[in-house]
């Protein structure tokens, strides 16, 4: 699967939640994520930060809720409880700590909050469903640099903390504990040596094996002036949008304008660089369903919008239950359906059992052991 | 193929030129050894090849380099790329990506090559190197064999008329770098690439070279067939020590031509019987030690025993658990079973009081320096020990080691950094002394040195344990072998015996002298060879 067609599924998610505070619907979303997310995922160690973005989610889901319930300044609504209030000098007068709280906007902290925690969700899921490396592969060629850049620091990273457990067993030999500002130097010196040497190795490795040779001296005046260009109508119609409430023909056309000018400025930009990718991942069908089922999703959540004013935004008080649209359940099944319409990604533990099983005979026979060198037989993470 | 034109190379700060007035030409399909001590400029020479010295490290270079009439002065490095494949010293270092596949597609999609043509090379080149099987592994989880093999093929599969590699089987093992060479080999006779590689351990591939470059650091170049040039280089692989001490003109450049030799002269030597050395008390006592990481066995159930006054070699291949054992001994690896050293645990002891019973010199010694200069890192050494000030100085003395003290600790040789790391940890005066690997990257004096240094410490008492993949090393080095494999202690005796039944491990000169029980020409009295000869 491309990692791309992940991100735009994801993004199209998070749009989505973004445009409503109704609890249903954001409820909803989250479970379709989770679901596609839990059936999609591949089993390598890229694929295992769900449980991070979880646990952010709830975080930001519990502070939000705290500080609702014990700062807020709403003093009407249906009385939850009378706390303690705590008397503050007069230039906090703005401020409240304890005191009466009411139920009503708790609650609307309560949505605004998983609305948040739903995007960083879904940010989540493209993580968990997107191979990192490979998405960085498919970046236009404009920006192969930066691309490289991020990859080598997702290598590096590790191999620096890895660096800097060896120098403290060996600091360790040497004088015993490091501890202090003294100590400090005794793992930085080394571990910084270390990481210039390896940076020199790295440099020297790719120069020798061509790196940017295919460049053309100096970018074109035209690609400059292009991404200028786009670069200034994105930032005007951008203003315009967020400044005027509804679509005005103006903004909408200096967004596209803009787009298609960076675009242009891009494409410009990576005809200097003729790197070739080796098998590149390829945009096909499964890919296709699963940007469509994130645009549809996004498109259902804008007409529930028209149709039902009331439905996507809650607002409290009066209290009451948040209307169901019955659109909601349309835009939760176009989010679920690449967990089932997409083909699943091929799992290193589901290749390891088949392999087992096809070699079962022979092992036997000679009496060795299973194959324990699990990587080995890792299939690959791309388009099956 | 290459041409060196009058090459000059100097760096500032350096009153010689590295290289002076280098002409010399290398012929198509040739496999040219690099030779020298450290520190003569082996790998300017090789970077001088594919234009990385001096456009990438610096320095001044006068004269011309041309591969295949394309020259340097004109073409930086990357545009090199495909004709010259530069192979580095650590392979893991110089890895783009993360995964076989990709690493080796890596330099073709530098130079834009069709995806389709690259599909097509990438499989060739696999099958060139035998790691078909590891295409989709990652780079780490390699062996540091298949890792020198991947990175070999990665540069291969731009298609370059050239191989340049520098020190290509520093870190491997016996096994693993004999079939690394076989692979270049390979690429030799049967692809017609021309291969200049640098290798400390000359026995290793000195039967397979066709030219020796021997650089004997003073800027000179000497170029010739390997019989003749290492006749009287001032590098000396064991099969030109026994040459010379016969008295041959000519190196016998393999076991095979030096045994044949050997037997058509009837030099048949008388061996000397050492005393073997006087067994002291035991120092370290292990029972079922044992360490695992996760699911991973590392050590299982050592029983091993050390005695003061004694070296003791540990070997084996790469992974076998050399490392952890040290370690485990030391007492900075958790482990179970049973351990006393110098009448304690040192698992039970602080950091700072294992100190003074057992002392490790780790695999890359360097990430114990971290001051400025040689004075500064001695001091700082009397200190962490709780020494007099100035014992760490005379320590480095006792060793042989006379280091002028405003040097920066990075600025010396492979050998002179190890000597004082060894000094700084013999400070706190533990009696037992573990080395991991010391001789990684020592050329012969180094390690003879070393060899003096560690002879010497046994001499006054010390308990030794050195793990090395350096057999001649641990032939002269040892008198007692301890043998690893998969987590297991597989043989323990005296190195004489153990050393000369292994087919992997056994020293070039005991394969010249088998069944006679030589391992060095320490073993020898020549003074009977002579007689027979005149």
């Amino acid at each position: 699967m491309h990692p791309w067609a992940w991100w735009a599924w994801a993004i199209c998610a998070a749009v989505t939640v973004s445009l409503t505070t109704n609890p249903w619907l954001i409820g909803l979303v989250c479970a379709a994520v989770l679901v596609t997310v839990l059936r999609r995922r591949s089993d390598e160690p890229w694929a295992r930060s769900l449980g991070v973005y979880l646990s952010m989610a709830g975080f930001v889901l519990v502070m939000r809720v705290f500080f609702a319930t014990f700062f807020s300044a709403t003093s009407s609504g249906t009385l939850l409880w009378d706390l303690p209030q705590l008397s503050l000098p007069s230039w906090a007068a703005g401020l409240r700590i304890g005191g009466r709280v009411y139920l009503e906007p708790v609650l609307m902290a309560c949505f605004d909050a998983m609305r948040l925690a739903a995007m960083l969700l879904c940010v989540g899921a493209a993580n968990t469903l997107a191979n990192p490396r490979r998405a960085l592969r498919s970046v236009p060629a404009a920006l192969y640099e930066i691309s490289v850049a991020v990859v080598i620091a997702l290598t590096v990273a590790p191999q620096m903390i890895e660096s800097l457990a060896r120098v403290r067993r060996a600091q360790r030999l040497r004088a015993g504990a490091v501890t202090g500002v003294g100590g400090l130097a005794r793992l930085v010196i080394p571990v910084l040596e270390d990481s210039v040497e390896r940076a020199m190795g790295l440099a020297r490795s790719m120069e020798s094996r061509g790196f940017g040779r295919t460049r053309a001296g100096g970018g074109s005046a035209w690609g400059i002036l292009l991404g200028l260009l786009g670069s200034v109508c994105l930032g005007i119609g951008a203003f315009l949008m967020l400044g005027g409430s509804r679509p005005s023909p103006v903004w909408v056309v200096l967004l596209a304008a803009g787009a298609l000018a960076l675009g242009a400025a891009l494409r410009l930009a990576g005809r200097r660089l003729q790197v070739t990718h080796y098998r590149p991942d390829d945009w096909s069908r499964p890919e296709w369903v699963v940007l469509a089922s994130g645009v549809v999703a996004v498109a259902a959540a804008v007409a529930a919008g028209r149709l039902a004013p009331g439905a996507l935004d809650v607002t409290m008080p009066p209290l009451a239950l948040p209307a169901l649209h019955p659109l909601f359940l349309f835009i939760v099944a176009s989010l679920a359906a690449p967990a089932v319409l997409t083909p699943p990604p091929p799992r290193v533990s589901d290749w390891l059992a088949w392999t087992a099983r096809r070699s079962e005979p022979e092992q036997e026979q000679a009496g060795g052991r299973a194959d324990l060198d699990a990587e080995r037989l890792r299939p690959r993470g791309g388009t099956p | 193929m290459i041409d060196l034109i009058g090459l000059s190379v100097g760096y500032p700060g350096r009153p010689a030129p590295v290289l002076a007035d280098v002409n010399l030409s290398i012929d198509e399909g040739d496999l040219v050894l690099v030779a020298g001590r450290t520190g003569t400029g082996k790998s300017t020479l090789l970077g001088t090849v594919n234009g990385l010295v001096p456009r990438f490290t610096g320095g001044t270079m006068r004269g011309a380099v041309t591969v295949a009439g394309r020259s340097t002065v004109d073409h930086a490095a990357r545009d090199m790329a495909d004709l010259v494949g530069f192979v580095g010293q650590d392979p893991l270092a110089g890895f783009v990506t993360d995964v076989v596949e990709e690493e080796i597609a890596y330099g073709m999609e530098q130079l834009g090559i069709a995806p389709d043509a690259m599909r097509k090379r990438v499989e060739e080149t696999l099958d060139t190197m035998g790691i078909a099987d590891l295409r989709r592994r990652s780079l780490r989880s390699l062996s540091g064999g298949q890792q020198q093999r991947v990175a070999i093929a990665a540069v291969l599969a731009a298609q370059p008329q050239v191989l340049v590699l520098d020190e290509p089987t520093s870190a491997l093992d016996p096994t693993a770098a004999s079939d690394v060479l076989a692979a270049i080999g390979a690429l030799v006779w049967d692809a017609g690439l021309t291969v200049v590689l640098a290798e400390h351990r000359l026995e290793r591939v000195m039967k397979q070279v066709d030219q020796v470059l021997w650089l004997p650091g003073d800027g000179r170049a000497e170029f010739g067939p390997p019989a003749e040039v290492l006749a009287h280089a001032d590098v000396v692989p064991p099969l030109a020590q026994l040459s010379r001490a016969i008295g041959w003109a000519q190196v016998p450049l393999s076991v095979r031509d030096a045994r044949r030799r050997v037997g058509r002269e009837h030099v048949e030597p008388s061996v000397i019987e050492h005393e073997p050395a006087p067994v002291g008390p035991t120092t370290v006592r292990a029972r079922g030690l044992s360490v695992s990481y996760g699911p991973v066995v590392a050590l299982d159930g050592i029983d091993i025993d050390l005695t003061a006054g004694q070296v003791t070699a540990l070997m084996g291949r790469n992974g076998a658990g050399k490392s952890t054992l040290l370690w485990a001994l030391q007492g900075g690896r958790r482990s179970t079973g049973e351990l006393t050293v110098a009448g304690a645990d040192p698992r039970r002891l602080g950091a700072r009081a294992a100190r003074r019973l057992v002392t490790l010199v780790p695999q890359t010694a360097a990430d114990l320096l971290y001051l400025p200069t040689v004075a500064a890192e001695c001091a700082q050494a009397d200190e962490d020990a709780g020494a007099a000030p100035g014992a760490t100085r005379a320590l480095l003395e006792r060793l042989g080691m006379d280091l002028p003290s405003r040097t920066d600790p990075r600025d010396l040789s492979e050998g002179q950094r190890l000597g004082l790391v060894l000094a700084i940890q013999l400070s706190a005066g533990a009696g037992v002394l573990l080395l991991d690997e010391p001789t990684r990257g020592l050329d012969y004096e180094a390690k003879h040195q070393l060899r003096t240094m560690l002879r010497a410490l046994a001499a006054d008492g010390a308990t030794v344990l050195v793990s090395t993949h350096d057999v001649e090393f641990a032939a002269g080095v040892s008198d007692r072998t301890v043998m690893m494999a998969d987590a297991q202690i597989v043989a323990d005796g005296p190195s004489r015996e153990v050393c000369a039944a292994s087919p992997s491990f056994a020293p070039q000169l005991a394969r010249v002298f088998a069944p006679r029980p030589v391992l060095t020409l320490d073993d020898i009295d020549w003074a009977s060879v002579r007689a027979v000869r005149s």
